[in-house]
């Protein structure tokens, strides 16, 4: 079953509240000198932030739902501008075997898929 | 420099007790756009107490968190952590190799409540990346 695409803009007032509230306190999500340092496109978003962005979609198909687990690897980084802000788009497809709903998720920026393999388990 | 080699099965000790507040959900919630109206908090909350552990790692490891990429993260949830849940945070190295002048450096983190009953266990794949990188 297809879920509804959710499509999220990320600002860089956005990675600075991030910051504060997850304690991931990394200048290469807020510092575009930092970033160009250490060989990134510019400043990114943290891995974690486009992830709350995949579970908050799961936890909007799925309302309520207890998240059995969750995971995904970091294969693109999302480039935030310092003006304005960048899409990014979660799409879903869902399976249900045994009590539990297996959602492959599709996360992208610009056209390009920026997490690997993301998937939750879903209890319901 | 590469990240210590002995560093592989390595147990570091937890960290202080952390309570989760109605009001640090929120504001979590709130930095991703959402609104939080009481109940668990969201999927990726444990990273909090998982970020703390592997701030205390790479402090003590004098690793520098600026050279660190986020390579991937998983989460295991044997339930929803609520407010009132007072959190602690054990790392342990998991793996650790060498590609192109990075480390490619692996860590479970298992998140206990005050009773030392498991909440949720996690795993990371960071990578370090060299000062020539």
């Amino acid at each position: 079953m297809s879920l509804e695409t959710q499509v999220y803009t990320v600002t860089r007032a956005d990675l600075v509240r991030y910051a504060d509230a997850s304690g991931d306190q990394n200048p290469i999500h807020q510092d575009e000198s930092v970033a160009s340092s250490v060989g990134l496109p510019g400043v990114i978003a943290h891995g974690m932030y486009t992830m709350a962005l995949a579970a908050r979609a799961v936890a909007t198909w799925f309302p309520g739902a207890e998240v059995v687990s969750l995971g995904c690897k970091f294969t693109n980084p999302v480039v935030v501008p310092a003006e304005g802000g960048v899409d990014v788009e979660v799409a879903g497809e869902a399976k249900e075997a045994d009590g539990l709903t297996t959602v492959a998720l599709t996360v992208t920026c610009a056209g390009q898929k920026v997490l690997g393999m993301p998937k939750a388990v879903v209890r319901g | 420099m590469p990240v210590d080699q002995s560093l592989v099965g390595r147990v570091f000790p937890p960290t202080a007790p952390f309570e989760v507040t109605e009001d640090h959900v929120r504001e979590f919630v709130a930095a991703t756009g959402g609104d939080y109206d009481g109940g668990p908090a969201p999927a990726t909350y444990p990273i909090v107490l998982a970020f703390d552990a592997m701030n205390a790692f790479l402090d003590a490891e004098s690793i520098d968190l600026f050279r660190i990429v986020h390579g991937d993260q998983k989460f295991a949830y044997e339930r929803p952590i609520v407010p009132g849940d007072v959190l602690s945070a054990t790392l342990a190295v998991s793996s650790l190799r060498q590609i192109g002048g990075n480390d490619i450096i692996g860590t479970t983190s298992e998140i206990t409540d005050a009773d030392g009953t498991l909440v949720c266990s996690t795993s990371a794949t960071l990578v370090h990346r060299g000062a020539e990188a």
